[in-house]
């Protein structure tokens, strides 16, 4: 397991869909300044597992521990409470507004004084962050005044990651962040990722994308038909295993020791 | 394009814009107002050729009396069309809250402002109404407005009764649409205008420089500044040429400039935009979705009644036409002729009063030709899709280049 307490814990997980036992007892966890890549075939509980995380859907069984207390997320805003920020793969950006506000959607800062009464918006206070805040981010947009939907589809991306950061989230759970997006852009996205991870922030990545996990997990999670199949460091497996452990050919699931399985 | 590229390095870190960008920006943020008051030149130029009364002063008061209705009612609709939604009542809505006024003060000896607000109090209950049926029931806002289109029609000949048609003697009411301000308050008006747009140019350029934030010098404000001062200084000047500024002149353009900060600088307004843009992304931000769209048919029935009201102190009286005809449409035309779209999230309070000036100068412009109410319908009808093909084709260019 990686070094310290782990920052988000999830122990035997498990959650039902009418006949479908979309997760079966998951054992899960991300710590502080670690990146881990979440895998796994279509409807092997990769977004089950996620929405249990955002408390978009409540788990049936198991135990979720955040700093090692163990919480209830019953509703997006326990999770947000707690310092759990999600994005998803469709962003949920306005594309008719701009960048500043994108980021500060449904928080907007009100202007002191008069302008108190009419909940008079602060624009400049607004900018002012947002501009620290990609910037301390090294994200590079045209203009802040930009309409979001003018962006490229990393830009996109990384605006979205950025408002995820606004809360001071402890973990960040991103969903197919580089899907959709060409060489260049993934490049991008990747290395903001990297940059959470410096600032000590427990990163979840779920991606299709092998060679994008490879590229900036610490550790990478198998999940197949709703079970784990594997959790390895990945500077110590090739990708051909992750392959193995994700169809499970070669290896007939022992869910609790899975990784000497794919040897 | 390559203006995008070069400013990329310095917007990161909140540096000068390039002046090319600062003129992408100008040209892009303004380009749909411009086109509007292009085209009221034209407009202008070709009934002056024609009818060399048109710009007279006394045919210019007149044209601002006649815009008083459709840009009040207009200035709800831009807050509906920024959702993406469409009110088709507010035509008959107009017209029940100036009924239930006239009422209140002819038969019941209400007093003139409590006549008022209880038109505006229908205008909103309706609003209301038809919001919560709308967000909660997820009907169309077409369809539901169509209901209550012909309910209110039907309500409006209910509430006249059997007469039909009620005058309106109380001068406080009739004096919404016939009072002139003397020349003297007329001028202390556009100082107040001109003073207060100063101050708020000159505090918002000196919030944004303390906090590093400027955009290019303050040329853009100053041009801006002196454009509005002339615009302000010529209307007034006109007006007192003729019977002075009039009340009702005063009243709208006060609805357009609250309404508009209150779309522009609030927290509400920027949550409507949101709405219109993307309810999704805006629920999942916290943003109560279903409070914003019953806030903006409430806003938009309010209007439809104050408009109503404006509208019976005009004809001092109320009658089974009142709110009817092609009131509803025009309300709902100006502010796309303006440059507010139809898809929502995008536009401004100004197109209220841009497209009812440019709806009025045509009808206006064509009556004082005598021309037939047909040709009058087909020219409008002719000049609303015109206007609506540029926003579609704005869309379209949008987005093949917006998206990389």
């Amino acid at each position: 397991m990686s070094p310290g307490a782990p920052l988000l814990e999830l122990e035997g997980v498990s959650k039902r869909f009418g006949p479908v036992q979309a997760l079966d007892r998951v054992d899960f966890a991300v710590s502080a300044g670690e990146v881990v890549g979440l895998v796994g075939d279509n409807g092997a509980g990769k977004s089950t597992l996620v929405k249990a995380i955002a408390g978009i859907n409540t788990i049936d069984d198991g135990a979720i521990r955040f700093e090692g207390e163990e919480v209830s997320i019953s509703k997006p805003q326990d999770a947000t409470a707690l310092g759990i920020a999600t994005v998803y793969q469709d962003l949920a950006l306005c594309d008719n507004l701009d960048v500043v506000n994108n980021l500060f959607l449904g928080r907007e800062e009100i202007a002191p004084g008069v302008g108190r009464a009419s909940r008079q918006l602060d624009e400049v206070k607004m900018e002012h962050e947002t501009a620290d805040l990609l910037s301390n981010l090294a994200v590079t947009i045209p203009s802040l005044r930009s309409e979001v939907g003018t962006l490229s589809g990393g830009q996109r991306q990384q605006v979205a990651v950025a408002r995820s950061l606004l809360g001071e989230p402890k973990v960040v759970l991103l969903d197919e962040p580089t899907a959709a997006l060409g060489v260049p852009q993934t490049k991008q996205v990747l290395a903001l990722i990297r940059r959470l991870r410096e600032r000590d922030l427990g990163v979840v990545v779920i991606s299709h994308n092998l060679v994008d996990v490879f590229e900036i997990a610490d550790r990478i999670f198998v999940l197949r038909l709703g079970r784990s199949a594997g959790n390895f460091a990945a500077n110590e497996i090739t990708e051909e295993q992750v392959v193995g452990a994700i169809t499970g050919l070669g290896d007939r699931d022992k869910q609790e020791q899975p990784a000497e399985e794919a040897e | 394009m390559s203006a995008t590229e070069a400013t990329t390095a310095d917007q990161a870190t909140g540096k000068k814009l390039a002046p090319a960008e600062t003129f992408r920006r100008l040209v892009q943020g303004d380009l749909s107002s411009v086109r509007v008051v292009l085209g009221l030149v034209v407009i202008a130029i070709i009934f002056q050729v024609q009818e060399p009364r048109f710009l007279s002063a006394q045919n210019l008061t007149n044209l601002m009396l006649q815009i008083t209705t459709i840009g009040l009612i207009s200035v709800g609709i831009v807050y509906v069309l920024l959702l993406g939604e469409i009110d088709l009542s507010v035509g008959a809505v107009s017209g029940l809250s100036a009924a239930v006024m006239a009422v209140l003060s002819v038969n019941h000896g209400w007093n003139a402002y409590l006549a008022i607000a209880a038109a505006v109090a229908v205008g909103a209950t309706i609003g209301f109404a038809q919001g919560s049926l709308f967000s909660r029931f997820v009907i169309p806002s077409f369809v539901v407005t169509l209901a209550g289109l012909l309910a209110w029609e039907g309500a409006l000949l209910q509430v006249l009764g059997k007469t039909g048609s009620l005058n309106i003697n109380d001068p406080k009411i009739t004096g919404l649409a016939n009072t002139f301000y003397s020349d003297t308050v007329g001028w202390i008006f556009a100082a107040v205008i001109i003073g207060v747009y100063g101050a708020v140019l000159a505090f918002g350029y000196r919030k944004r420089v303390a906090a590093g934030l400027a955009d290019g010098g303050p040329l853009s404000l100053i041009i801006r500044f002196v454009f509005l001062s002339a615009l302000v200084i010529g209307a007034v000047a006109i007006l007192n040429s003729d019977r002075g500024v009039p009340l009702a002149v005063m009243i709208l353009l006060g609805f357009v400039v609250g309404m508009e900060y209150v779309a522009k600088r609030t927290g509400f307004g920027r949550h409507v935009f949101a709405v219109g843009g993307n309810a999704e992304a805006a629920r999942r931000a916290g943003i109560r979705v279903n409070r914003v769209r019953v806030a903006v048919f409430m806003i938009s029935g309010s209007m439809a009644a104050i408009g109503g009201v404006m509208a019976a102190s005009r004809l001092f009286a109320v009658n089974q036409n009142s709110g009817g005809n092609e009131l509803l449409l025009l309300a709902i035309a100006g502010p796309v002729i303006a440059g507010t779209s139809l898809f929502g999230g995008r536009g401004s309070v100004w197109t209220a009063l841009l497209g009812a000036l440019v709806i009025g100068s045509i009808s206006n412009g064509m009556d004082l030709l005598s021309l037939s109410s047909a040709v009058k319908l087909m020219v409008t009808g002719g000049v609303l899709l015109l206007a609506v093909l540029v926003d579609a084709i704005a869309r379209q260019q949008r987005q093949t280049s917006g998206r990389v």
